[in-house]
């Protein structure tokens, strides 16, 4: 039992990570990203192709993928979220929707229908593991996501917190009219804050080829998993967003010690649990700021 | 040398003109007060010389520089401020947050958070609080020093004492009057019409999106603004005026 709350903790990570950016662009741009988790298929595969082809480990080539992801995002801001941002609420999702299924499709047509891992190009550290009990052992790829996660949702917090450039974020998030009349180029501020959330989908991306694997098609599940993981700790909160992830890996954890096909079950029982208290309990604020984001698109 | 000057300006939301064919201008280190019932164009006014509401027809002029088409985040580089109305703090951010957030354009000058703690000392033991804990004069006070921190040569203000007391209201013009006899160029919009025309070098009132009577303060008397005021009577168009 106790092991399957350490393993579940450490799984919370992952989840967190490929979140942060999801909840991310969610509370500053009112976006929900659903090429999220095909953009976090898209970085691994990337990783792969620089670990196939040159053999790169997949730490050096994150240094050439982090940098490709903050362009993929801002020209994702640029070229498609800013344009579909001025016909409604509706139509960004809609249009993530698409990119989606490009991307997948994109993916498939290169690489195959073969399932890929990372883990050939990082020797032993794949299965290597420290030994805390002689029942218990944590994987080392899983505690290095975990610490990744923690790191990643602090420096954003940090970032968001203390740095002109965080604060002008969090001023268009609230109000991109004013922002612009204190000076903040609202659109520029959107295209770095979208840059930023993507280069956290690679790091996401690179997770999950390192502790497990991938296809072309793999994105929507991550997509889901990071979605519930971000409802689960309030959309927009960065360290709920970590609290999300670990809720939802200990309710698969818990769903697969009851039956062996409740692991993903498990997931979304409390997924749609806090979801409704979030909705129906009293005193909760969850519906009125899920109002106000829908009803006010970002500028 | 004109401040600012505005040239047959025309502004629409949708098929509403609010402003219509609107022409005047601001020397420099002069106060303008824009006055007119509600609905007569003054914050749609306000709002099209920040940039935040562009216009549809006609010029907006600062200096000899045509920045009609310029957006809002780049006027406030170019030292045009405006404090809207209803204040709009960034509700969720501290006092000192938000005055933070007015330096992001970094025009040289010497406002800084300590000089706006000197012009509103309300403003001091409330530094680190939530904007949106804030009382009226509180957020009125925040929101011209977020203004300020840009160092603007035109700052814009929209109706600073709508919902203060009159007590605060003394307040705030007190600590505008200051800045009034520093040199910077103010539009202001206010209701009332004494306070108004006895900070104002000039007076402009609007009446349905237009201009009805431009004046000096000192030449006109409180019965022409408020024949204007209400349409009343036929002031003087102001194309006649000198």
């Amino acid at each position: 039992m106790i092991d399957a709350l350490i393993q579940g903790v450490l799984l919370g990570g992952y989840y967190a990570l490929i979140a942060a950016g999801l909840s991310f662009m969610f509370s500053v741009m009112k976006v929900i990203n659903l090429a999220h988790g095909s953009l976090a298929v898209f970085a691994a595969f990337m990783l792969f192709t620089l670990g196939d082809r040159f053999g790169l480990s997949p730490f050096l080539g994150l240094l050439i993928v982090l940098p490709l992801m903050a362009v993929v995002g801002w020209l994702l801001q640029k070229l498609m979220l800013e344009r579909a941002n001025r016909a409604g609420t509706l139509v960004p999702i809609l249009a993530t929707f698409g990119l989606s299924i490009v991307i997948d499709n994109l993916l498939f047509q290169q690489f195959g229908a073969n399932t890929r891992s990372l883990a050939p190009y990082i020797g032993s550290l794949s299965y290597d593991s420290w030994q805390i009990t002689d029942e218990i052992s944590v994987g080392k790829v899983a505690v290095l996501t975990f610490v990744t996660a923690v790191v990643v949702l602090g420096l954003l917090q940090l970032f968001l917190s203390f740095t002109p450039l965080g604060r002008a974020v969090r001023a268009t998030a609230e109000d991109g009219d004013t922002a612009g009349l204190v000076g903040i180029d609202a659109r520029k501020i959107n295209a770095v804050a979208t840059a930023i959330a993507i280069v956290t989908v690679g790091l996401a991306g690179a997770a999950l080829g390192l502790r497990a694997t991938f296809d072309a098609y793999a994105g929507g599940a991550q997509l889901l998993f990071a979605f519930e993981a971000a409802v689960i700790g309030g959309a927009g909160s960065v360290w709920g967003t970590l609290f999300g992830g670990i809720a939802l890996a200990l309710g698969q954890s818990l769903g697969a010690q009851i039956a062996p096909q409740g692991f993903l079950i498990g997931g979304h029982v409390v997924f749609f649990v806090v979801l409704f208290a979030r909705l129906f309990l009293p005193g909760s604020t969850f519906r009125a700021r899920l109002a106000a984001a829908l009803r006010r698109p970002a500028a | 040398m004109k401040r600012l000057a505005v040239e047959h300006l025309e502004v629409r939301h949708g098929q509403l003109q609010a402003v219509r064919d609107v022409s005047f201008h601001v020397d420099p280190g002069e106060t303008l007060a824009l006055i007119g019932a509600n609905g007569a164009g003054k914050t749609t006014l306000l709002r099209a010389l920040a940039g935040a509401h562009l216009p549809y027809a006609g010029k907006v002029l600062l200096g000899d520089r045509d920045i009609t088409q310029v957006p809002s985040y780049q006027r406030v580089a170019e030292g045009i401020a405006l404090v809207p109305e209803g204040r709009r703090l960034f509700t969720d951010m501290s006092v000192e947050e938000n005055l933070l957030l007015g330096r992001h354009a970094r025009r040289a000058g010497d406002w800084s958070i300590e000089r706006v703690l000197d012009t509103f000392p309300n403003l001091k033991p409330r530094l680190k609080a939530r904007a949106g804990t804030l009382s009226g004069g509180e957020q009125q006070a925040t929101a011209i020093g977020r203004a300020l921190m840009g160092n603007p040569d035109v700052l814009l203000l929209d109706e600073v004492s709508l919902g203060l007391s009159p007590a605060i209201v003394d307040r705030v013009y007190a600590s505008l009057a200051g800045l009034i006899n520093s040199g910077t160029t103010i539009v202001l919009v206010e209701q009332d019409l004494d306070r108004a025309l006895s900070v104002a070098d000039h007076v402009v009132c609007m009446l349905e999106g237009r201009v009805v009577l431009e004046s000096k303060a000192a030449d006109i008397g409180r019965d022409r603004v408020t024949a204007a005021y209400f349409g009343l009577g036929t002031p003087q168009p102001a194309e006649a005026l000198p």
